[in-house]
């Protein structure tokens, strides 16, 4: 059966799991304490809650619990982690090597950075959305004290060869920091085999709870110590004070937890969906993929169909199936998707793209569905394209001069 | 974003889509945008060289569902005004009838530009002279 509308936009956020929501619902009224009260039975079983959950988020990434710092969210890790590092090791040095496709979190927090002083290098990614690992290499200076790469993109799914950038890093004595907000509990992430010294990641795009999050930071080899961001009571150990979400964090645990046990049966069905989605979509005529097809998320695809505009797309299907374009048409800003464009796409194409996110709860028959409707929208907003008439004449788009707004 | 009614009818029944033989002397084009702004409108007009009354007008949009239906509605409205009449449609007589929100008031603006560049390319065609313009209101 046909279960309307669909929900192809995981990347965005998740929906909560139900058994995440049910492991919550106790910390709301009866183990309502803060978990940093330490003299009743309120404040213990808050904590006890906590503590479980940061066994459990710990373990998903192969990580010590002591090394979770619970925060609101990845916006705030990201924050944290770099903010932090850049004044914590300010002795050492100022510059930071991140890269252009980074999340707004990141790439604002780098943008702060240079108004406090610091310097940050932006690397350019290559036509398939991954960095040079060469010029990586070669931007690091006697002064960088951090590297901030993104595990996985979240735009276009492609994986970055965090291995090898850890790698880099380690040789060089500088710090490895990575946005983990989409790899983690879609693919396996280990701190220690994958060599990261901080990582942020959050709650709400793994069936869990939104505003919570994590920022995990290395206790050994090296030791890692962030100056916090937000003053108060000295929380989670001194890094991040403010009185803990319990049931966030409690629900958090949960989520990590069935990631866990289900990541590899749960990916196994996703790919072949999402592949199947894929391989239809890309029968279409002049309809392309974006990012590496190799080294990418089991649950993304990212497609552009020439001559008809993401939004424009959207809206022919958009009660029934929810997805996010690159068009910027569909944000407030004006340009259209920057990762796109920095893959070294056309306009034309980065607003012509459409990002499919699939999840657990995504059915093959909302996939047909799926491919269905897209494929008839693009096929009637091309009749409608004066840019496909033109191509279809053989006009090269790129002689004509057009009438720029 | 929610879309007003309207918007959504003329996307999902567009009047006029199509092409006019540009080749005749009775036909003028207008093409505006750019495939990098994510907006392109061409939309032609066909004229009664007895009466200057426009007989026919046919449109191709690339762009998001308001300048699909800026450019279908201008289709509508151009059918049956004189030429002297239709350089009047003013964009901001599409934003209301649409009821677009400002983020897409250029859209109508586009329609605007399509409609008078095509008044002029079947201007320039019969040897009048191409009217002039203030500039558009959001470029």
């Amino acid at each position: 059966m046909l279960n309307l509308p669909v929900y192809l936009d995981h990347n965005a956020t998740t929906p909560c799991d139900p058994r995440v929501v049910e492991a919550m619902i106790p910390f709301f009224t009866q183990n309502f304490g803060n978990a940093a009260s330490r003299n009743h039975p309120f404040g213990w079983q808050a904590e006890e809650g906590v503590e479980q959950a940061r066994e459990q988020v710990a373990k998903l990434i192969g990580a010590d619990p002591k090394e979770i710092i619970f925060t609101s969210g990845a916006t705030e890790g990201d924050n944290l982690g770099i903010k932090g590092v850049f004044d914590m090791y300010a002795s050492k040095g100022n510059h930071i090597i991140t890269c252009n496709i980074e999340h707004k979190a990141v790439l604002d927090t780098c943008k702060h950075i240079e108004r406090e002083g610091g310097e940050v290098t932006y690397l350019d990614v290559k036509p398939n959305g991954l960095i040079d690992l060469q010029e990586l290499e070669a931007a690091i200076k006697p002064t960088t004290i951090l590297i901030a790469i993104m595990y996985a993109n979240n735009e276009i799914g492609t994986i970055m060869p965090v291995r090898e950038i850890s790698a880099i890093a380690r040789k060089h004595g500088v710090l490895f920091f990575t946005d983990g907000v989409q790899a983690v509990g879609k693919i396996a992430v280990d701190v220690n085999k994958d060599g990261i010294d901080l990582m942020a990641f959050t709650a709400h795009k793994m069936y869990g709870p939104k505003g919570v999050g994590a920022l995990y930071v290395r206790r050994k080899n090296p030791r890692v110590k962030v100056t916090a961001q937000i003053d108060g009571g000295g929380h989670e150990r001194g890094m991040r004070s403010g009185t803990l979400n319990v049931p966030g964090i409690v629900g958090f645990g949960k989520a990590c937890e069935i990631c866990m046990q289900e990541m590899e049966s749960d990916t196994a069905r996703i790919i072949k969906l999402r592949d199947k989605l894929e391989n239809a979509l890309l029968q279409v005529d002049e309809s392309y993929l974006n990012g590496d097809k190799e080294q990418r998320l089991p649950h993304v695809t990212n497609i552009s169909f020439k001559y008809v505009e993401g939004e424009g797309l959207l809206m022919g299907f958009n009660k029934n199936i929810a997805l996010s374009s690159g068009s910027a048409c569909t944000s407030a800003s004006l340009e259209p998707s920057y990762v796109l464009k920095a893959l070294g796409l056309g306009d034309d194409l980065a607003h012509s793209s459409l990002r499919f996110g699939l999840g657990r709860y995504t059915t093959e028959e909302q996939i047909d569905f799926t491919v269905e409707q897209v494929t008839g929208t693009v096929n009637k907003l091309r009749e409608m394209s004066p840019l496909w008439e033109m191509f279809k004449e053989g006009i090269d788009l790129n002689t004509v001069q057009w009438a720029h707004h | 974003m929610a879309y007003s009614e309207k918007v959504i009818d003329h996307y999902q029944n567009p009047k006029n889509v199509g092409t006019l033989d540009k080749a005749k002397n009775n036909v003028g084009t207008g093409l505006v945008g750019a495939p990098e702004c994510g907006d392109v409108m061409r939309l032609q007009i066909e004229v009664d060289e007895a009466t200057g009354i426009i007989k026919d007008a046919k449109f191709k949009t690339f762009g998001c569902g308001s300048a699909i239906a800026s450019s279908s509605l201008a289709t509508e409205w151009l059918k049956g005004k004189s030429v002297d009449e239709a350089v009047k449609i003013d964009n901001m007589t599409i934003v209301e009838e649409l009821n677009l929100p400002p983020v897409k008031i250029h859209c109508s603006v586009l329609a605007e530009d399509a409609i008078k560049a095509a008044i002029n390319d079947y201007r320039k065609k019969n040897g009048l002279e191409e009217l002039q313009f203030d500039e558009s209101v959001v470029h």
